[in-house]
């Protein structure tokens, strides 16, 4: 964190993420919505921000690190500016999901959780997002993807690739 | 007296306290039920369900923390209990890195008795099992989550007991593991090495960095001087590992035993503890009359002096400046006594046999010794100590019992109770009280600070003045008395602070017990009765009585705190960072 210019000058994030802290310190079971607001500064919650949460709340790194990889909202990695969510629920699962998940990060060449070095797409799996009847669906930031096959997937990535070229 | 209920399990009827569970209850009507995660006053959550009961309700209930009511009626071994509890085992060992035959818990492994006791002869279950890398890169600790059965006894000591919280659960479902946070190694997260996680561990998922293989090969280079050096802890548990009951003394076995295994020197580390009364004593002393940083705190416990370091900095200046006796020992070994002999201190070899994992990390310390050698070379611990003992075939139970070598002979019953809880501060007390009385007290037995309640306080008067004296033991109960003290609310002269519960006679490097023991008997009593009856049990009392000690000031360090003692038998501390920036590299 910080920059590197020589200036004295403060963090903006972190300087917000102290004054989360600061709001809920007192309280108890301040950790998970500190985690979320957190979340919502830094886009995702690396180390630096966790042992600062961690220092803010007197409680252990081990128990922050605990409770972040136990629930899937938190993430240890940036998303891309294109978050690509596949559902693995059941019936997605069935109607073959799994291939289309595989196909998207051998597209992406990614592994879950991942982002791109572009920073333009990440891939995550994710619980059933209430669509069953478009099963297969994928969901790209807010924008919905059903019926698809393994065969649609280049052509979607192509969508958002040429977004950013406009 | 606590209201009663009456309840009935298994046809019998019991009586049992209102809050007690069905687990307690069982037990007092001799009713085995048997468990896994449970230890008591240590884990007590219920997670891995092997003490399922039939209460009548929907479902199964963990006996562990079902509490008992008026006309509760249990069933603990019925067709649907025996299955619940062999499907569980089952699962449990499906997915368990089953190399048994080769792992160091083998035989002390509470897993493998459950498999035996519920008669489990084939694994139905064959399904994904854990491929998670192994931490070794800790100088004392092993973690193998492949081992790992989630019981959750070591995250509860580490955060509970010791209030360190180095490890944790991680994530979550078949993906769950007890690691440091990002995958980190124990060797770079606040971990004090203090082993006590290995205590409890019920499977070989944590074991001691096994350094038997170091002191073979010393043993066998003819061009090395070995010696060895043994704590006041070791002698009191190790004949455990031999099937005698916990609280056996085998001093004069072990003796006997390390010679047999081919040290040319045994020596006892007794003589350093009787050393450092002398330096701390002279420490303290000095530091009252000249208005020094107070309180002293000891520095014998290397579990306890990193704690220090990562989350008490503050407290730094108050350390005793004196080497842990492991160290002091190796130092005047490399010193005073290779002078003596005519040897080259880089010929010398030194083992330490420590109930600690801690020592480990000790030795590694750059300070700890000169340019050319460290104090001491490698330590083990006692259960280390009796794995090299079994293979060598030594039968130790008839061993006759000799005497530690000269010139160091054998020690003070001031030094042997350095081993339990309030011991250094008992023979300091010995020691001061006589100088500053300038009269040798009778009555020198300091029962204010035995025993194993957390906390324990002594106003002692001695020369015209009241010393305030404080133990902790436990580094949980030693954070409680450092907050005290930081906070104003209690002032003292002198401290100790030992970071196992119950001092080195429960240290992390001692014989393990399983829960079925550890639930019955307290480790930390037993053992150190066996400290307080070895004490009695010596001519000499008081460490400035010493005569070999006193000779080794005459001829070397001549008085206590001299320069030379300075280079010698002191050292320093650093505050250290708790985690590193960066993780990117994980523990693999």
């Amino acid at each position: 964190m910080g920059c590197n210019c020589g200036c004295v000058c403060v963090d903006a994030n972190a300087e917000k993420l102290s004054e989360v802290i600061e709001k809920y310190k007192n309280t108890e079971g301040a950790l998970i919505p500190v985690l979320h607001e957190a979340q919502e500064i830094y886009g995702y919650l690396p180390l630096s921000v966790q042992k600062a949460v961690a220092e803010g709340l007197d409680i252990s790194l081990a128990e922050v690190y605990g409770v972040v990889t136990f629930y899937t909202q938190f993430s240890l990695n940036p998303k891309g500016k294109y978050k690509i969510q596949v559902c693995l629920g059941t019936a997605c699962y069935v109607k073959g999901a799994g291939d289309i998940y595989d196909k998207l990060k051998a597209a992406l060449n990614l592994n879950d959780g991942d982002c791109t070095e572009d920073g333009l797409f990440s891939v995550e799996a994710c619980r059933c997002i209430g669509a069953c009847g478009l099963a297969p669906v994928i969901m790209v930031n807010d924008d919905v993807f059903g019926r698809l096959t393994v065969d649609d997937i280049d052509g979607i990535i192509k969508q958002y690739k040429d977004k950013e070229i406009e | 007296m606590a209201e009663m209920v009456t309840l009935t399990i298994d046809g019998i009827e019991v009586k049992a306290p209102v809050g007690s569970t069905v687990l307690d209850a069982a037990k007092s009507a001799g009713i085995k039920i048997p468990t896994l995660c449970f230890l008591k006053e240590i884990n007590e959550i219920g997670a891995c369900r092997m003490c399922v009961v039939d209460t009548g309700a929907r479902s199964l209930q963990a006996a562990c923390v079902y509490p008992v009511s008026e006309g509760l009626k249990v069933v603990t071994n019925s067709p649907a209990v025996r299955e619940a509890r062999k499907v569980t085992l089952e699962l449990i060992l499906s997915n368990h890195e089953r190399k048994c035959l080769s792992c160091v818990r083998s035989n002390n492994c509470e897993l493998q008795q459950l498999a035996k006791d519920l008669n489990i002869e084939d694994i139905r279950f064959d399904g994904e099992t854990y491929d998670f890398c192994v931490d070794d890169a800790s100088p004392s600790i092993v973690r193998d989550p492949n081992k790992c059965v989630l019981c959750r006894r070591c995250v509860s000591m580490c955060k509970n007991i010791q209030g360190v919280a180095a490890i944790e659960t991680m994530e979550r479902g078949f993906k769950t593991i007890v690691s440091s946070p990002f995958n980190m190694s124990l060797n770079d997260v606040p971990c004090v090495n203090c082993g006590q996680c290995i205590t409890v561990c019920p499977v070989g998922a944590l074991k001691e960095k096994d350094d038997t293989q170091k002191v073979w090969d010393a043993i066998a280079n003819k061009e090395l001087h070995v010696v060895v050096q043994t704590a006041p802890a070791v002698r009191v548990a190790i004949a455990e590992e031999f099937g005698n009951p916990v609280g056996s003394r085998a001093t004069g076995k072990m003796v006997t035993a390390l010679r047999k295994l081919g040290f040319d020197k045994v020596f006892d580390t007794d003589t350093a503890a009787d050393l450092t009364i002398m330096e701390e004593g002279t420490e303290l002393l000095g530091r009252i009359q000249n208005g020094g940083k107070l309180p002293v705190i000891t520095s014998c416990s290397p579990g306890w002096i990193k704690y220090c370091e990562h989350n008490y900095p503050e407290f730094l200046e108050n350390l005793s400046s004196c080497k842990s006796p492991q160290n002091m020992f190796g130092a005047v070994l490399k010193s005073y006594y290779a002078d003596k002999m005519e040897i080259d201190p880089k010929k010398m070899f030194v083992v330490s046999v420590m109930p600690c994992t801690a020592k480990k990390f000790e030795v590694q310390r750059p300070e700890l010794g000169t340019d050319c050698y460290s104090d001491v070379d490698v330590s083990i611990t006692t259960r280390e100590l009796a794995r090299m003992i079994k293979e060598a075939g030594i039968d130790f139970n008839n061993l006759e019992e000799t005497h530690f070598d000269d010139p160091m002979g054998d020690a003070t019953g001031a030094a042997v109770i350095f081993g339990a809880t309030g011991g250094v501060m008992e023979a300091a007390l010995r020691t001061v009280a006589d100088i500053l009385d300038n009269t040798d007290h009778a009555e020198i037995e300091y029962k204010a600070v035995r025993g194993v309640e957390g906390i324990k306080e002594a106003e002692v008067e001695m020369g015209g003045m009241k010393v305030k004296a404080a133990v902790a033991h436990g580094l949980g109960n030693a954070k409680k008395l450092l907050d005290k003290i930081k906070a104003g609310e209690a002032e003292y002269h002198f401290v100790e602070i030992m970071a196992c519960p119950g001092g080195c006679v429960n240290g992390g490097g001692q014989p393990i017990q399983p829960a079925t023991v550890r639930n019955e008997v307290d480790l930390r009593a037993e053992r150190a009765k066996a400290i307080y009856v070895e004490d009695e049990s010596l001519p000499i009392r008081k460490s400035h009585k010493n005569e070999k000690m006193m000779k080794l000031y005459e001829e070397y360090f001549e008085k206590p705190g001299s320069h030379k003692a300075h280079k010698y038998l002191h050292t320093h501390y650093v505050a250290r960072e708790n985690y590193p920036d960066d993780c990117s590299e994980g523990c693999c």
